[in-house]
C-alpha cells in the first residue's frame, strides 16, 4: 500500500522498531549520515547501516546486505533507501526478499517499477519522503523549526 | 490527530501551531522569554549545531514562543513552513539573500512600498545584487527582464500605495518558465482575503506589524514558502552547491523540500541577526487569531468609505480596487474576492495644498506611517514614505502629489464618514480661500 498521508506515515512510524538503512554512510556532511544520526540520537527506532563498503557508524554495526541483516536480526520493519533511482527495483527486490513490512524512499529516489513491486508483494511504500523530517513531523521538532505540521489538537502531549 | 481533515481558516487561526503545551497544560501559547536553552548532553548540543536534530539553541535562530507564530502563519498561507524576522524589510532582506547574492539579478514590481524600492535600489544594489522595476501589469515586460542571472521576481499583491492588483498566476507562469521564483509581498491583502501560493506564488513576505498583528503594537515580519519550487535545478547555486557557511552543507540534497526555508534560519537569519522578539510572535499569534473576524469588518468599513469619497465633488478619482470603474476590478475578483483590503488611495481637488487642510482637519483618523491597525489612519505619501524617491520612481510607483493614503480601521463606519466629510468640506474651505 502506498502511504500519501501524513496520518498513514504516522502509524507506519508508531508500529516500527527496527529500520535497515540502505546507503547509510559515515560522510558527515551526506545526507543519510544526517537521517541515521538522527534516528540513532533519538533512540525510538533501531537503525542500522547496510553498507558494504563500512564496518560501523558511530558504533553501530553495519551489514553489508539486506540479506544479511536479515539472517541475524530477522526482517526489518523499515528498509530505508538512500539509492539513485534506477537502483530502487533492485533494492526492492532484496527487501522484499528479506521480509521487510515497509520500504522508504528518501528525498528524490522515484521509480514506478520499484513502488509497483514493492505494493504488490504487498509491503507498506513511502515515496520521495525523509523518514527523518516526518519523524520530526510526529514528536513536535518539525514545529520547532517553524514548519507546518499539519497537526491540530487541543489535546496535550499529542505531538 | 483523527484523520486527515483539512480544517478550515478560522479553525487553523486558532489552533495551528499552537497545541495545549506539553509540559504544563497550558491552553495559552505560553510566551518563552529566554535567549537560550540548555542542552541534554554534548552530544545533544552536537548534533543540534550540526543541524542533525531539532531542537532550541538560541532565540536569534528560533524560540518555541515564534515557531508557534511562525507555524500557524504558514498554515494559513498553505505553505510549508515560516520565518519569523524582526520586520517586513528584514523578511524580504532575508528572502532575497538567500537565493541571491552579489552580481545577482531580481526584477520587481515598479508599484512596491518605498522602504522596498530603497532596499532593492539603494542597499541591495551596494550589495551587488542589482534590481530592474517593472510594470507589474505588463507581462511581456516583465517576461523581457528576467535574466540568466535572476534569481527571484518579486511583487505586492496589493501595491502600496496606489492598490494595483498583482497578477499572481499569470506573474508566476512567466517565471516558472524562466526557472525563476515568483516572490508575493501579501501585506495589504493578507491570508485571509488572499493566498499567493494557492495561485503559483513560491515565497510569500508579510510585514506582521500591520493587519497580522491588527492593534498597531509590534514589528515583525515573516517569509513563508510553498516547498515546491525546484531550488535543486540549477539556478539556486547558493542553496545546491556545499555551502561554507555550514561546512560544506548541500541544503537541497540533505533537506529536499525545506532546502529554502533552512537555509534563510541556519544561515542567512543566523548571519543577518533580524529575529523577532518572543514578545513579538506572542503579540502576533493573538493577532493571527482573529484576522478572520477583523479582515471583513475592515472591508465592509472600507468599501462603505471608498463609495462616499467616490460619490463626492472634491474628490478627484478614488483607487480601490473593488470600485465599479476600478482598472483592477477583474483581478480583484480573481485575487481578492472577499475584498480588495482595507488600504487605498484617493486624490483630492486642489492638489498638494487641498490635500494638507484635509488631513490637519480630521478627528478621529491619525496621521501616522503606518497602516493596519484597527484603528483608522491617513497619510499624504508625496511628503512621507515615499519623500526619499525621484519624481520618476514616484510616477513609476504610481504616487502623485494630490494623493492621500487611508488604511481604515474597526470604527463605526458612519463616524469615519463623518470625519471625512468635515475634513473635506475644510480642504474646500483652504483652495477656495486661495483661490
Amino acid at each position: 500500500m502506498i502511504l500519501t498521508t501524513p496520518a498513514e506515515r504516522r502509524a507506519l512510524l508508531d508500529r516500527s522498531r527496527t529500520v535497515a538503512m540502505i546507503g547509510a554512510s559515515p560522510n558527515r556532511s551526506r545526507p543519510s549520515y544526517f537521517v541515521f544520526s538522527y534516528l540513532r540520537t533519538k533512540g525510538k527506532l533501531d537503525v542500522t547501516p547496510i553498507n558494504p563498503t563500512i564496518a560501523e557508524i558511530d558504533g553501530v554495526r553495519a551489514y553489508p546486505s539486506l540479506d544479511a541483516y536479515a539472517a541475524e536480526r530477522g526482517a526489518p520493519d523499515i528498509v530505508d533507501v538512500f539509492r539513485k533511482p534506477q537502483e530502487a527495483p533492485q533494492v526492492t527486490r532484496e527487501a522484499i526478499a528479506a521480509g521487510a513490512k515497509a520500504i522508504w524512499f528518501q528525498y528524490g529516489v522515484i521509480n514506478d517499477e520499484a513502488i509497483r513491486l514493492a505494493d504488490e508483494a504487498g509491503l507498506d511504500v513511502v515515496v520521495d519522503r525523509c523518514i527523518k523530517v516526518e519523524s520530526a513531523r510526529f514528536d513536535g521538532g518539525l514545529a520547532l523549526g517553524g514548519m507546518n505540521t499539519g497537526l491540530l489538537t487541543a489535546k496535550r502531549h499529542a505531538r | 490527530m483523527a484523520d486527515d481533515r483539512t480544517f478550515g481558516f478560522r479553525t487553523r487561526a486558532l489552533h495551528a501551531g499552537t497545541p495545549p503545551d506539553g509540559e504544563t497544560g497550558a491552553r495559552a501559547l505560553p510566551l518563552h522569554l529566554s535567549t537560550a536553552f540548555v542542552f541534554d548532553s554534548t552530544e545533544h548540543a552536537a548534533e543540534l549545531f550540526a543541524l542533525r536534530t531539532y531542537g532550541n539553541i538560541y532565540t536569534r535562530i528560533g524560540n518555541p514562543t515564534v515557531a508557534a507564530f511562525e507555524e500557524k502563519l504558514a498554515s494559513l498561507e498553505g505553505g510549508l513552513g515560516a520565518l519569523a524576522t524582526a520586520s517586513g524589510l528584514s523578511a524580504q532582506l532575508i528572502t532575497i539573500l538567500s537565493v541571491a547574492q552579489s552580481g545577482d539579478h531580481i526584477v520587481a514590481s515598479a508599484n512596491l512600498y518605498g522602504g522596498t524600492v530603497t532596499q532593492f535600489s539603494v542597499t541591495l544594489k551596494r550589495m551587488g545584487i542589482e534590481t530592474a522595476f517593472v510594470a507589474p501589469g505588463d507581462l511581456d515586460a516583465v517576461r523581457a527582464a528576467l535574466q540568466d542571472n535572476t534569481r527571484a521576481l518579486f511583487v505586492e499583491t496589493i501595491g502600496n500605495p496606489n492598490g494595483a492588483v498583482a497578477d499572481i498566476a499569470g506573474l508566476a507562469e512567466i517565471a516558472h518558465a524562466a526557472g525563476v521564483p515568483l516572490v508575493v509581498d501579501n501585506t495589504f491583502a493578507t491570508p485571509y482575503l488572499c493566498r499567493p501560493i494557492e495561485h503559483g506564488a513560491d515565497v510569500v513576505v508579510h510585514s506582521a506589524t500591520k493587519f497580522i498583528g491588527g492593534h498597531g503594537t509590534v514589528m515583525g515580519g515573516a517569509i513563508v514558502e510553498s516547498g515546491t519550487f525546484p531550488w535543486g535545478a540549477g539556478r539556486h547555486l547558493l542553496l545546491s552547491t556545499p555551502s561554507p557557511g555550514y561546512h560544506g552543507l548541500n541544503f537541497v540534497e540533505t533537506f529536499g523540500e525545506y532546502a529554502f526555508l533552512q537555509r534563510a534560519r541556519v544561515e542567512v537569519l543566523r548571519d543577518v541577526g533580524a529575529s523577532i522578539s518572543p514578545m513579538n510572535a506572542w503579540l502576533l499569534v493573538q493577532g493571527l487569531e482573529t484576522l478572520a473576524v477583523r479582515m471583513p469588518q475592515h472591508v465592509a468599513n472600507a468599501r462603505a468609505v471608498a463609495e462616499f469619497l467616490h460619490g463626492r465633488d472634491e474628490v478627484a478619482w478614488v483607487s480601490y480596487a473593488d470600485l465599479p470603474d476600478s482598472p483592477d476590478r477583474a483581478l480583484a475578483a480573481r485575487y481578492l474576492p472577499l475584498g480588495a483590503g482595507a488600504v487605498f488611495t484617493f486624490g483630492l481637488r486642489g492638489g498638494r495644498e487641498a490635500g494638507r487642510a484635509f488631513i490637519e482637519a480630521l478627528e478621529l483618523w491619525s496621521h501616522l506611517a503606518n497602516v493596519g491597525d484597527a484603528k483608522s489612519l491617513v497619510i499624504h505619501p508625496a511628503s512621507t514614505t515615499h519623500q526619499q524617491l525621484t519624481d520618476e520612481q514616484l510616477l513609476a510607483g504610481g504616487v502623485s502629489p494630490e494623493m492621500v493614503r487611508l488604511s481604515v480601521g474597526l470604527e463605526d463606519a458612519n463616524d469615519l464618514i463623518w470625519d471625512l466629510e468635515r475634513a473635506l468640506a475644510a480642504a474646500s474651505r483652504a483652495t477656495e480661500v486661495r483661490a
